[in-house]
């Protein structure tokens, strides 16, 4: 039923640093003090809070919801009083602030009722849904896509297949490895909700070979449990990026996904296994997305490992446990595509999977490029990144667009590998947002020029019609008064016209009657006539 | 602190590829001492110091970081990559102007490393051929066959004296290399059979004696440079593909007037220029398939200009030449990005 798997090109053999948080099995991180919710943890516009200072909340119920068609809910991970809604800093690459909930737990830790689905499988996909909407669900694997989008038919679309990623191609990341090794069933009974959810008619796992207790856990709960839709686990080669969506989609179905399109193109939607989770904790225990498992792991702490972290938790609460020392490196992801944070009082988010805390470490400084094309030979994208750079620098956005910039999935091979050490992803980064921005002030110049034609066009207008009313106004004027005004030649030509027409008044008394040339003998006789008759009645009046 | 991902690292840095490209010349450099004496050497010292010299100056005016570009090994490859490709009894100055040239001109006038067009080595030995013909055709016979080996201090005192001992002459001891030989001795209308007769005290068992080792042991680090993915195979063997076929076809025409397949291998620096001057990354097409049409040019070129151009040898005017057809190779062989053209 399956493809025989297929290879992507280039990717890289990576150092993965996983047993090193896999010796124990996830810890449950007690409850912080403070819980802070960034109303955005999602793609998508933010949430909209449906909470005022001093509520008091309940653990899982909603605090924002849905800022819009393409937003997702946010609940509260635990019991407590709404203490403020303002301006925090959150994880994010930029380093910003943003409007979050802050939260001040009361230890008691009481839930809201929940309303749970046990016969998911008779279940209308519509009210499935609903529920994972309900839920706060986003793309637990670091995009953070609301994943009841993903589920919606989609009109001359048919969902072949769910592609369940496992992978976790990242370096020290253990957190979907751990669940799918703890919480093996959950992550098949969510894989089945979702087939059923969007009518796909089979689920293929995809988990890179160097987790093999994963692999062995799934296969186990596979065996003893039953699913409604045909589940199959596929072991795929370790080779980073292919816990990429488009990657793993190229090894398990031979299909290759262009940036331009989706794998709904080819029946396909691809959920991370923290999702699948996600989903069967919400449709089967009720419980929207309030907890997710982070790995807290690098070589600069000890006793790394997994911790079951309410959402809005500080990280710094999480540091607190391994008392990492402040002057490391923090990493929120892991070593290849994440970001680096300075305040660790930002919260963990839905879309938060790993902490990673390196020493710190010193940049080698960049030299030119010697075109050794090492970035090209490793490019999942098969992308010319030596190409890309080149135009970054020269900042041509027209011909880095040539080179296919977004199709460049940040993956950092490029410079992984690179002799020179040139920070390539950041130049992609850069010349990407550059792009944006100019995008949005060619639009916002656009409209600025439309609106500055149209005044054009409107004052044009206006003018002519008031020239119009003008000259109507004034032939009105000219034909009351019958001449032309002017001074002293319209005044002369008026007299000169005056006496010519007084003039001509007294010849035409004076005159013969006109076109009396050549007339028939009859015509004539009947002039004569009349000549005659007025002749009389002239001298009968007198 | 590192400002983006990806923040860990692979164990590369040019300078790691430069110092395995010196590394995988040694063989090649020690198969020259083996077979036409210390001069290499002499020359190869001569370079380097006036690499390091001319790139310090540079550095100095162009006001950029001297010991860390230093440290790149760049100079220090295209200065042994010039003094190899040197006959061994040359005049001091030959690799002191050759380098001088290469480093200022070709190198840093371009904008130094990664952005000069032309292979600076070889734009100092095209440079030097040209200028001074006599000195630069002039090869020492092979050691073994030379009646007369010089020691090291008599080549040095020749290099910066321009002295001989004085039971020698330079006609008895200097000869023109085999490939210079059949070359204008087929000129001249002699079959090629019967140069090889009349010299065999030159030509060995497969294209010269000396010559032969000093090229399979060019191949052998060639070969060490490809297992440590510090070149890719794509341009030598494009490159000696295209030799091997050129050189097949005009053997099997006329055997008697051009020189077999083996003999173009195995001379003049053909493996020295297949695996480590055609591959120079900065002045090489970059894409796979650019690569590919890149190698298989110079090797046809190069064997034109054996067969009917004016220098004996052409791996310096051909890798010279293709040099500029790189930027429209590259632009019209871009892979394929991933997804596209996959419909439906």
């Amino acid at each position: 039923m399956r493809h025989p798997l297929s290879k992507f090109f280039g990717g890289l053999h990576l150092d993965d640093h996983k047993s090193e948080s896999m010796q124990q099995v996830p810890r449950v991180l007690p409850l912080a003090k403070q819980l802070i919710f960034p109303l955005n943890q999602h793609i998508g516009l933010p949430a909209d809070p449906v909470v005022s200072i001093g509520d008091k909340v309940l653990k899982g119920q909603m605090i924002a919801r849905p800022g819009g068609s393409i937003s997702a809910a946010i609940h509260a991970s635990s019991s407590g009083e709404v203490i403020a809604i303002e301006e925090r800093p959150v994880s994010h690459p930029s380093g910003i602030s943003a409007t979050c909930i802050v939260i001040a737990t009361d230890d008691e830790d009481t839930a809201i009722d929940a309303s749970v689905l046990t016969d998911y499988e008779n279940c209308e996909p519509a009210m499935l849904r609903d529920s994972i909407r309900d839920a706060g669900i986003v793309g637990l694997g670091g995009a953070g896509f609301p994943t009841f989008i993903k589920l919606k038919p989609t009109p001359g679309k048919v969902i072949e297949t769910l592609i369940l990623n496992g992978a976790e191609c990242e370096p020290y990341i253990t957190c979907d490895a751990m669940l799918m090794q703890t919480r093996a069933e959950d992550v098949l009974r969510g894989a089945d909700i979702l087939c059923q959810a969007m009518q796909a008619r089979q689920c293929l796992v995809g988990i890179e070979d160097n987790k093999p207790a994963a692999i062995a856990a799934l296969q186990a709960a596979l065996q003893s449990h039953q699913f409604h839709h045909p589940i199959e686990i596929v072991s795929v080669p370790t080779i980073y990026p292919t816990g990429g969506e488009r990657q793993l989609i190229k090894v398990l179905t031979g299909h290759e996904i262009s940036a331009q399109r989706r794998p709904l193109d080819v029946g396909l939607v691809c959920q991370n296994v923290g999702t699948a989770v996600a989903v069967a904790d919400a449709v089967l225990k009720g419980q929207p997305l309030i907890e997710r498992l982070v790995t807290v792991t690098g070589s600069a702490i000890k006793n790394p490992g997994n911790w079951v972290v309410r959402l809005g938790t500080p990280i710094q609460h999480l540091l607190a446990q391994h008392a990492v020392e402040a002057n490391n490196d923090i990493i929120i992801g892991g070593p290849m595509m994440g970001f680096t944070i300075d305040n660790t009082q930002a919260a963990i988010v839905k879309t938060t999977n790993c902490v990673l805390i390196q020493p710190p470490q010193i940049t080698k400084p960049a030299i030119p490029c010697i075109r050794c094309a090492e970035c090209a030979s490793v490019c999942p994208a098969q992308l010319l990144p030596q190409q890309l750079y080149w135009h970054a620098r020269a900042k041509d956005f027209d011909k880095i667009q040539d080179y296919n910039l977004f199709d460049c999935i940040e993956c950092g091979c490029c410079a992984h590998v690179c002799p020179s050490h040139i920070p390539l992803v950041q130049y992609y980064r850069f010349a990407k947002t550059e792009i944006w921005d100019r995008e949005q002030e060619k639009q916002k110049a656009d409209r600025a020029r439309e609106r500055h034609e149209f005044n054009l066009y409107r004052q044009q207008r206006k003018q002519q019609e008031d020239e119009e009313r003008r000259r109507k106004k004034k032939e009105l004027l000219n034909r009351a008064q019958g001449k032309t005004v002017s001074e002293t030649d319209s005044k002369k030509a008026a007299i000169e016209g005056a006496l010519a027409r007084a003039k001509a008044r007294k010849d035409a008394m004076t005159s013969a009657p006109k076109n009396i040339d050549h007339l028939a003998p009859e015509q004539q006789r009947q002039i004569d006539e009349a000549e005659a008759r007025r002749h009389k009645q002239k001298q009968d009046k007198v | 602190m590192q400002l983006s991902s990806p923040f860990i690292f692979a164990r590369n840095s040019v300078t790691r590829m430069m110092l395995w490209v010196v590394l995988a010349l040694v063989p090649g450099i020690i198969a020259q001492i083996v077979f036409f004496g210390w001069g290499v050497i002499i020359n190869a010292a001569i370079a380097i110091a006036t690499a390091v010299l001319c790139e310090s100056l540079i550095l100095y005016l162009r006001k950029r970081p001297i010991t860390s570009s230093l440290l790149d090994g760049s100079a220090l490859v295209t200065a042994l990559l010039l003094a190899i490709s040197l006959p061994p009894l040359t005049p001091w100055w030959i690799p002191f102007v050759g380098t001088g040239f290469a480093i200022i001109i070709a190198k840093h006038l371009y904008g130094g490393l990664g952005y000069n067009p032309f292979n600076p080595a070889m734009v100092g030995y095209a440079m030097l051929l040209i200028a001074f013909p006599k000195e630069m055709t002039s090869w020492l016979l092979p050691m073994t066959l030379s009646e007369h080996p010089m020691s090291f201090a008599q080549l040095l005192q020749y290099s910066l004296h321009g002295v001989l001992p004085h039971t020698l002459s330079l006609d008895a001891i200097t000869a023109a290399s085999p490939l210079d030989l059949v070359k204008t001795q087929t000129r001249l209308g002699e079959a090629i059979p019967l140069i090889l007769q009349k010299s065999s005290h030159l030509f060995g068992s497969l294209a010269g004696i000396g010559w032969q080792w000093v090229n399979i042991w060019f191949f052998i680090g060639g070969l060490v440079l490809m297992a440590r993915r510090i070149i890719t195979w794509h341009i030598p063997l494009a490159m000696l593909t295209a030799l091997v076929v050129m050189a097949g076809i005009f053997y099997l025409i006329d055997p008697s007037m051009h020189a077999s397949p083996l003999f173009h291998l195995l001379s003049g620096a053909t493996m020295l220029g297949a695996f480590f001057i055609a591959t120079d990354p900065v002045t090489a097409a970059t894409t796979v398939k650019g690569r590919l049409i890149y190698g298989a040019l110079i090797g046809i070129l190069l064997y034109i200009i054996r067969q009917w151009g004016g220098y004996p040898d052409a791996i310096a005017f051909a890798v010279l030449l293709i040099n500029t057809t790189v930027p429209t190779i590259d632009y019209y062989t871009r892979p394929r990005v991933f997804g596209e053209g996959q419909g439906g």
